[in-house]
């Protein structure tokens, strides 16, 4: 214990020392041999938290990425007539110009942001930064464990996703240009470079990189999984952990169990377009000429990227849902409410997002018989979501709320997923569907329910976690300036897409003007289109936020700056490797213990007194 | 200049906030964090609640402003029948979420500022309560049931294909890069089968010639149907996934290569009737931007447009659908022509090369035999000759081609009708060539015909063959066009 000359032992430092778990690491810890020079230190890291913050800086790139490519798309379809010659010195030969010098966006390059955009943002930055980011931090942390159960695997997990994003980037470099057949790469259109220049070279880097990706969602799942099961420390029974590791613990489950499918389906991809099978192809004539392929089905394709892509989206929100639940329950001082149906939720969603992902396909010529039973599971989720929201609105209730940058964006998260989980009744409703199926309805939806939410949820980890992962605070002032603004102004984007979607308006149109039923929404697009550019400044603004706090932010200046009652926050403020110093704390108690008996928070390493019944059992 | 202007102002924001930042910081320090935090904490549950009245108070507005837009209000209601179920569940959705909607985001903000955070004030120690969840499981449940039942209910009515002996017209629709090609049954009512292996630029859709359904089959250029008809849409895709898509009609569709699918639905209102509805709506009462001539309402069209990602042009496969009366159908599908005899007969992709189809036996049947009775009425002797339309001979010979008897048993079957009636069949050719062999081989082509004549059974003694050679041109030998008129076989009648 380094400093613990100079500060006198905290009452938490007693307990961890005198009831704590002696697992002999002190022993070892003399000359690191994992962490012995820079490259071992910060860059093939096996450090969890190191990890965690090279998925989280890496995420912030690809989201920065991701999000000027959405504004240059929403540029096209915000000011379709105005003269984009200015973009040229960027985007060279993808701005046209026409006689009168007047430049406009190519289509194919259109289309290439939309799907590039779609694919980084959900795989990179979602999956990757979100659950990569705080499984990798929190779930050693929280549970109390040294590290992952293998450091090892843990940091090549992060090197394919590296890789991932190398093969990637190459990508938009092509002189054919990205993949430009949306991010659900459909076959024929994914399949044959004929039918699109975007399914040349493009579309083999992106199934490279999604192939590479899918291993190291694969290699990090595996490891939460382990470590949640088997590197609990003592105490920390399952019904002890706090919600963010029931959702990392879930959601790698889900992963586990899905992304082999998808890599199946891109497996059979890659053999349709190199190898001359017919798994996706059947009875096409393109570019003059019928193709040999017969007798495959690109319906198949659909069956295996949606049995994926739901549970996906749960991948995506539920390690939101997650944080946000700590978030809300420490800054309102009061427990969640329903801990266990909260996690009976998370066991309840999960399991239902693996029976629902025809609700993508119910217009895509499946038989419509099928389509009942997927109408049915889907609706049902409806359920488990709304639970979680009525307790996280009851967590509010009576409760004494401190208002920081994280708490508000757990709060806007829990707007967000209102707003866009409703939506998602009229979608999973096949017979609405077939009106809203493929119009701007479903991207309303699905942005405010797994995009701004799951970002919202992200930014409330950030916020929260950031002085844990560097010792210093974010600036709150500029964070509550990110967060009124984002919440504005992410209404303001998707809001109005549900009144496109009414009116009928399909999604992934490079423009509206040709036909009358769809062109009259201009104003609105414009609209759109600004309040997007807005809410993107203001996510400059986070990262400046982000970087400048990481050498000039406050300092930490106690080891539990908010008063939580998890384990994390028993670490010391600069957390080496291994976590704690001395021995691992033990648990005596659920994580939920705010304004019990009068007292601000009790931690969860603090023994049980006389004749206390722990939180949790109920 | 717009840009650099923006960017500018945004550059300028982005340094006032870090400078606010930095300000509020050094706030906090005069003031001490707790103190700062209690501001803040006021602050933000003020600004909770503004948010919260704004937000809901903009929903209902920017719902008003757009009512007239969106599908199942003001005039955008369905034009089809199935389309009503549609927004009536549309509708009951929007109800109960919209009731969900505003009681939980209204109690989130409020929430947050009623119990923003004060010093001293002691927050609620409440971990669970069965009671209250157990209320909020089962209501959810109890709704989305009850959603779910309806819902389905109109599903599986809606998806039903026809039942056997239902009365229907069936059309299709097949999507390529980047356009819609239809296809309407001719007057047989059915759809020929189709090979993808077949298609070609004159062969859009690959049918198979061979296959007689096939041959009366339209190409029209845009929807056209009757109202309250049950129409099915046959829907196909020749190269990548296309979605057969009529949002006036809540018909949607994905087109499969290799795999059809089919959509049912009985549109209720004509383009006419759809116009005038809207006519009732200011929304509609203004010039249309490209027509300044018309009333928005007047310019109205129904339209198809694709709903799945194809490729670069995905957003132009527009094509227009009209809604009409059953006697304009009617009309109008009587001026379609089949595809087949428009641009496929006589080409090399014509499988019927050498023989007449049916229905052109029966038109010349029936034109010759008016020509021949107009001829027999006439006292002119001039209108007693009539000259063989569809009789030719190989080039430079005296041998019938092929597709001639059809012509020669009409005038075969007219001598059997009049058994009084003799006739003189003429040869005639043009100037090219030396005229002493032009009269030999119109002699012979003559002879040709009346000896096909005999060989149905026509008494020889009623035939007489004359060759003219280039003798009575029928019009000038100058012109190529002029030539093909003289190079001819006539008929007189002689007594009937």
């Amino acid at each position: 214990m380094a400093n613990a000359a100079n500060n006198p032992m905290s009452e938490e430092d007693i307990l961890i020392k005198e009831q704590g778990y002696d697992d002999h690491f002190h022993d070892h810890h003399h000359g690191d041999k994992y962490q012995s020079n820079f490259i071992t230190t910060y860059i093939f890291s096996q450090d969890h938290k190191i990890i965690a913050r090279q998925f989280l800086i890496t995420g912030m790139i690809w989201a920065i990425i991701g999000g000027l490519m959405s504004l240059i798309f929403r540029l096209q379809l915000g000011f379709p007539a105005e003269d984009m010659a200015w973009l040229k010195p960027i985007l060279g030969r993808w701005i046209t110009l026409n006689e009168a010098g007047l430049g406009s966006i190519a289509p194919e390059f259109y289309y290439a942001m939309v799907t590039m955009h779609g694919t980084i943002i959900v795989f990179f930055v979602l999956t990757a930064g979100l659950s990569g980011t705080f499984s990798n931090l929190l779930i050693p942390l929280q549970v109390g464990a040294r590290d992952m159960a293998s450091p090892f695997l843990n940091m090549l997990s992060y090197w394919f996703f590296f890789l991932a994003g190398v093969v990637m980037f190459i990508s938009l470099f092509l002189s054919t240009g990205p993949f430009s057949g949306g991010w659900t790469a459909y076959p024929p259109l994914s399949a044959l470079p004929q039918a699109s220049t975007g399914s040349g070279a493009g579309m083999t880097l992106w199934l490279i990189s999604l192939v590479l990706f899918v291993v190291s969602v694969l290699l990090g799942g595996i490891n939460y999984v382990t470590t949640v099961l088997n590197l609990r420390t003592k105490g920390m029974t399952m019904w002890r952990m706090p919600l963010t590791i029931w959702a990392f613990f879930v959601t790698a489950i889900l992963g586990i169990l899905s992304f082999p499918v998808l890599a199946s389906g891109f497996f059979l991809l890659v053999f349709d377009r190199g190898l001359g099978t017919s798994f996706f192809l059947n009875e096409i004539y393109i570019g003059g000429q019928a193709l040999d392929h017969v007798g495959g089905s690109p319906v198949l394709y659909q069956h295996l990227f949606w049995f994926l892509g739901h549970p996906e989206v749960y991948i995506i929100i539920l390690p939101a849902m997650g944080l946000v639940s700590e978030v809300l329950s420490v800054h309102a001082r009061k427990p969640i409410f329903g801990y266990k149906a909260m996690v009976y939720s998370i066991l309840a969603i999960a399991f239902l997002s693996f029976i629902v992902w025809a609700h993508h396909m119910f217009m895509s010529g499946v038989n419509p018989f099928i389509s009942n039973f997927f109408v049915v599971f889907t609706l049902i989720i409806a359920v488990p979501s709304a639970v979680k929201v009525f307790n996280w609105i009851a967590t509010l209730y009576g409760g004494n709320v401190r208002f920081t940058a994280a708490s508000l964006f757990a709060i806007g998260f829990v707007s967000m997923f209102i707003s866009g989980g409703l939506t998602g009744i009229f979608l999973g409703n096949s017979a609405i569907d077939i009106q809203l199926h493929d119009t701007y309805f479903v991207v309303a939806h699905f942005h405010i329910v797994m995009g701004v939410a799951a970002f919202f949820g992200m930014f409330a980890g950030v916020y929260q976690w950031f002085p844990k992962m560097f010792g210093r605070f974010m600036n709150e002032s500029l964070g509550r300036i990110h967060f009124w603004g984002t919440l504005v102004g992410a209404y303001a984007i998707f809001w109005p897409m549900h009144y496109l979607g009414m009116a009928g308006v399909p999604r992934r149109y490079y423009k509206f003007d040709v036909f009358e039923s769809f062109g009259q929404f201009a104003t609105m697009n414009k609209f759109i289109t600004i309040a997007a550019i807005f809410v993107f400044a203001l996510q400059i603004l986070f990262v400046i936020n982000f970087f400048y706090s990481i050498w000039k932010g406050k300092k930490m200046t106690t080891k539990n700056p908010w008063g939580a009652s998890t384990l994390e926050w028993t670490t010391p403020i600069n957390t080496g490797h291994g976590n704690w110093e001395g021995n691992i704390p033990t648990v005596h108690r659920w994580p939920y213990d705010y304004g019990k008996d009068g007292k601000d928070y009790i931690s969860q390493i603090q023994p049980l007194s006389e004749g206390e019944k722990d939180g949790g059992d109920h | 200049m717009t840009a650099l202007l923006t960017i500018l102002c945004i550059a300028l924001i982005a340094i006032i906030a870090i400078q606010i930042g930095k300000v509020t910081e050094l706030a906090s320090k005069i003031r001490g964090e707790e103190d700062m935090q209690e501001i803040v904490n006021r602050r933000n549950g003020n600004y909770s609640l503004v948010f919260m009245v704004v937000f809901l108070v903009a929903c209902i507005i920017s719902a008003g402003y757009y009512k007239n837009y969106m599908l199942g209000y003001g005039p955008h209601e369905s034009a089809s029948e199935h389309g009503k179920t549609l927004d009536s569940l549309f509708n009951i959705t929007l109800f109960f979420t919209a009731i969900v909607f505003f009681l939980t985001q209204a109690a989130l903000f409020y929430y947050a500022f009623k119990y923003r955070g004060a010093r001293g004030r002691k927050p609620l120690y409440l971990p669970h309560d069965n009671k209250l969840e157990i209320i909020w499981t089962a209501i959810p449940a109890v709704v989305m049931t009850f959603l779910v039942v309806g819902g389905l209910d109109a599903w599986n009515d809606v998806m039903a294909d026809i039942a056997p002996g239902e009365d229907f017209t069936e059309i299709e629709g097949t999507g390529y890069q980047f356009a819609w090609h239809l296809r309407y049954p001719g007057p047989d009512g059915k759809l020929g089968t189709r090979n993808f292996k077949l298609i070609s630029g004159a062969n859009p859709l690959g049918q198979d010639w061979t296959d007689e359904k096939n041959l009366d089959d339209l190409h029209p250029s845009e929807v056209v149907l009757p109202v309250n008809k049950k129409v099915r849409v046959r829907i196909t895709a020749r190269d990548v996934l296309h979605n057969f898509y009529l949002p006036h009609f809540r018909v949607k569709m994905d087109a499969v290569p290799g795999m059809p699918t089919y959509f049912i639905f009985t549109p209720t209102k004509t383009t006419e009737e759809y116009r005038q509805e809207l006519s009732n709506y200011p929304e509609y009462q203004v010039p249309d931007p490209n027509d300044l001539e018309k009333m928005r309402w007047e310019t109205f069209n129904y339209e198809l447009a694709c709903a799945e990602l194809c490729g670069t042009g995905h957003y132009s496969m527009r094509r227009l659908v009209r809604i009409v009366s059953e006697e304009e159908y009617k009309a109008w599908l009587s001026q379609q022509q089949s595809y087949f005899l428009s641009s496929i007969r006589g080409t090399e992709d014509d499988p019927y090369k050498n023989e007449l189809l049916d229905i052109e036996v029966k038109q010349r049947k029936l034109e010759f035999s008016d020509a021949i009775q107009k001829a027999i009425d006439a006292t002119d002797a001039k209108e007693k000759l009539l000259r063989l339309n569809y009789v030719y001979f190989d080039a430079g010979a005296a041998k019938l081609t092929e597709l001639s008897r059809y012509e020669l048993d009409n005038l075969a079957e007219s001598l059997n009708k009049y058994p009084n009636m003799t006739i003189e069949v003429g040869g005639h050719t043009d100037n090219t060539g030396d005229a002493a062999q032009n009269l030999t081989l119109s002699s012979e082509r003559a002879r040709a015909v009346k000896d096909y004549l005999v060989g149905k059974g026509i008494a020889a003694s009623r035939l007489q063959a004359v060759g003219y050679g280039q003798n009575q041109p029928a019009d000038t030998n100058d012109t190529e066009a002029g030539r093909e008129k003289n190079r001819r076989t006539e008929f007189k009648i002689l007594t009937q």
